[in-house]
């Protein structure tokens, strides 16, 4: 296959101007990021620093209640919040020894955002981060956290506003400073070699989670469900479950409000059709002519428009199914995961999670079922206080 | 085998004792009708090359000043089938070489083989796709070739001599040198002598290519068009014709400035 594929999708669709950094990552991927003394130091960080491995938690009172048994990975319990920082401080680690001095980065929900920043305080490198105007309005919490690691965050004002804008910006702001900078990529899409590093990192999490489920359970999940946005936490909670044949892999995306006509975030499981952004050729929302359109979610990291080549490729070949859920049942799973098993799950996670309270009436009684919950909740407490109450005022 | 007709074009101005001028307009910039107006102006008055910009909604190699222009054109209804309908009524009436330059996606939606051919029979003669490296470019080449239509490489001052060899080997037509490491529209700091990095580029790029070089991003005052005699076939002019018409300007007025 094509270096950079995954069948049909992935590539490498940049300027000529971005192929020296492009190349000069891949040649690093090869040549660094499977040397011992790498691997000894990322494994180091992620124990002592992420504080990793993050547990598997059995969800008593909801595996009742709906019938199956509800398994969580805890990504939501790494450092930051999030599964992100164990992509950032991986790709922190591999820009500091091809000699990097700053990190840029884009961010939506600003998850990525803050794990860059800390992982780029941690390893004494500067950083900026590109977020959209609108996600810089919605996610404030996380700009001041941002800010707080000593990061610049940089609002983009052009287009939508939102996370497909800002990965513009910065993919604009790496050809003018790629010398001193790494773009740290935040999930598993965009040109060739990012959906692979990111995968690669993201791994952990499905290492992690299949070895506690045989050590827990004493076997397999049945189900291994993930929210998908670019598809960082999936790609990661899935990656070393593909060769099991038993385990059924479901992507979760963002159908907005579900009204007809409405934007959404499902490029796989909605009207998606083949086509080339943000360096990668994969599923996308776009018109007839090819202009990209604008997303929605309540999650603000599920908002964006294409989706990693790898999951194109992997609905493509049947391995992976990907489905959709709207904002109403994720706002209802944010609510039920915090009432009845005490832990507010990220509305991006809220996904995963709204689809398998919605469907586990007609999945087999006694299923075993991973839910990765991708982050945690703090960050929306005021978009789901401000949802409920127009719902209470009968919006 | 023939000159392609964009080479051609450059050559007969160095005849004219001057570097070949390329400016560059989005399609349907400042409106649908003004611009074929400002086509026209270009025409008659020097430009060897006329480069029309096929609008896309995230142009990652662009500046503000066209991402602004190009949005501008989306809104009003420009898509690549209006801007190839158009050129085609117009066939016949350019002494200029016609180029299109944009991203790859809406290309792929018109369908590859259905633009080669709507594009040559449109009378253009080139083609830039700003997100399609090398590695990414035979398909389209094996899409274009037939029709004659050339597929213009964008090369920089981080491009190893190698990867101008790459390039150099399947060039046609012209091949595009980005002065500054950055996105279109980004000021040169340069006056009247190039910076050491982009003469250099520049001679290794005249070396890899065996078609003519033009150069162009941060393009600003007609007294930089001197340093590049003997360096630089060709210059291209984007964001300062924009810039130009945005202040109430014409494009007759503005190659006046540069020719």
């Amino acid at each position: 296959m094509k270096k950079g594929y995954y069948g049909d999708f992935g590539g490498q669709f940049v300027p000529e101007l971005l192929m020296p950094p492009l190349l000069e990552l891949e040649e690093a991927m090869e040549r660094i990021l499977p040397s011992k003394e790498f691997q000894d130091e990322l494994a180091s960080e992620l124990k002592h620093f992420v504080g990793r491995p993050t547990a598997l938690t059995f969800c008593p009172n909801l595996s009742t209640k709906l019938g199956i048994k509800l398994w969580l990975k805890r990504e939501d319990l790494a450092h930051g919040g999030a599964h992100k920082v164990n992509n950032t401080i991986g790709q922190a680690l591999l820009a500091k020894k091809l000699g990097k001095t700053r990190l840029l980065a884009e961010t939506g929900a600003g998850q990525h955002g803050v794990a860059s920043a800390l992982a780029a305080a941690r390893l004494g490198m500067k950083c900026t981060i590109y977020m959209g105007a609108l996600d810089v309005e919605r996610q404030s919490l996380n700009v001041r956290r941002m800010r707080l690691f000593g990061a610049e965050v940089v609002p983009v004002e052009s287009g939508t506003r939102t996370l497909k804008d800002a990965i513009n910006a910065a993919l604009r702001a790496w050809i003018a400073e790629q010398r001193t900078t790494h773009y740290c990529f935040g999930t598993a899409a965009g040109p060739h070699p990012f959906p692979l590093l990111v995968r690669e990192l993201q791994s952990v999490i499905s290492r992690e989670a299949r070895a506690q489920m045989l050590e827990q359970a004493g076997r397999l999940p049945d189900y291994v469900v993930a929210c998908v946005g670019g598809g960082s936490n999936a790609i990661g909670a899935f990656h070393e479950f593909e060769p099991d044949a038993s385990v059924k892999l479901v992507g979760v995306e963002a159908a907005g409000r579900g009204k007809p006509g409405d934007w959404h975030s499902a490029p796989l499981s909605k009207n998606g059709t083949p086509g080339v952004l943000h360096g990668m050729r994969s599923q996308l929302i776009q018109t007839d002519e090819g202009q990209i359109l604008p997303s929605h979610s309540i999650a603000p990291g599920l908002d964006y428009p294409g989706v990693g080549p790898e999951h194109a490729a992997l609905q493509a070949s049947g391995r992976a199914t990907y489905v959709n859920v709207t904002d109403d049942a994720a706002i209802e799973a944010f609510l039920e995961l915090s009432r009845h098993e005490g832990i507010m799950p990220a509305l991006e996670s809220s996904h995963a999670l709204g689809w398998v309270l919605r469907n586990a009436g007609s999945l087999p009684r006694g299923s075993h079922v991973v839910v990765c919950l991708s982050g945690r909740g703090d960050k929306d407490l005021d978009i789901v206080n401000d949802y409920v109450a127009a719902q209470g005022e009968g919006k | 085998m023939s000159k392609h007709i964009l080479t051609e074009r450059i050559e007969q101005a160095h005849a004219k004792g001057r570097l070949a001028l390329i400016p560059f307009l989005p399609g349907g910039y400042p409106d649908k009708k003004r611009f074929w107006e400002e086509i026209d102006q270009l025409d008659k008055n020097g430009a060897d090359i006329i480069e029309i910009g096929m609008p896309f909604s995230d142009p990652v190699a662009d500046g503000p000043v066209v991402e602004h222009a190009s949005l501008k054109c989306l809104e009003a209804g420009v898509n690549l089938a209006w801007i190839l309908g158009e050129l085609a009524a117009r066939k016949g009436r350019y002494h200029a070489g016609i180029v299109l330059m944009g991203y790859l996606n809406p290309v792929l939606q018109y369908g590859l083989s259905r633009f080669a051919k709507d594009a040559a029979s449109a009378g253009a003669h080139g083609v830039i796709l700003a997100d399609v490296p090398f590695e990414e470019s035979e398909p389209i080449r094996a899409a274009f070739d037939p029709e004659g239509l050339a597929l213009i490489a964008l090369v920089g001052l981080n491009t190893a001599p190698e990867r101008m060899e790459l390039y150099g080997s399947v060039a046609k037509g012209f091949a595009y040198f980005v002065s500054v490491l950055g996105t279109t529209g980004v000021r040169s700091s340069f006056d009247t002598g190039l910076p050491p990095e982009v003469s250099a580029g520049l001679a290794a790029a005249k070396k890899a290519f065996g078609v003519p070089v033009a150069l162009g991003f941060g393009l600003k005052r007609p007294e930089q068009l001197a340093g590049l005699h003997g360096l630089a076939d060709a210059a291209v002019f984007g964001s300062a014709l924009i810039r130009h018409i945005d202040e109430g300007g014409e494009a007759a007025g503005f190659m006046k400035i540069w020719k």
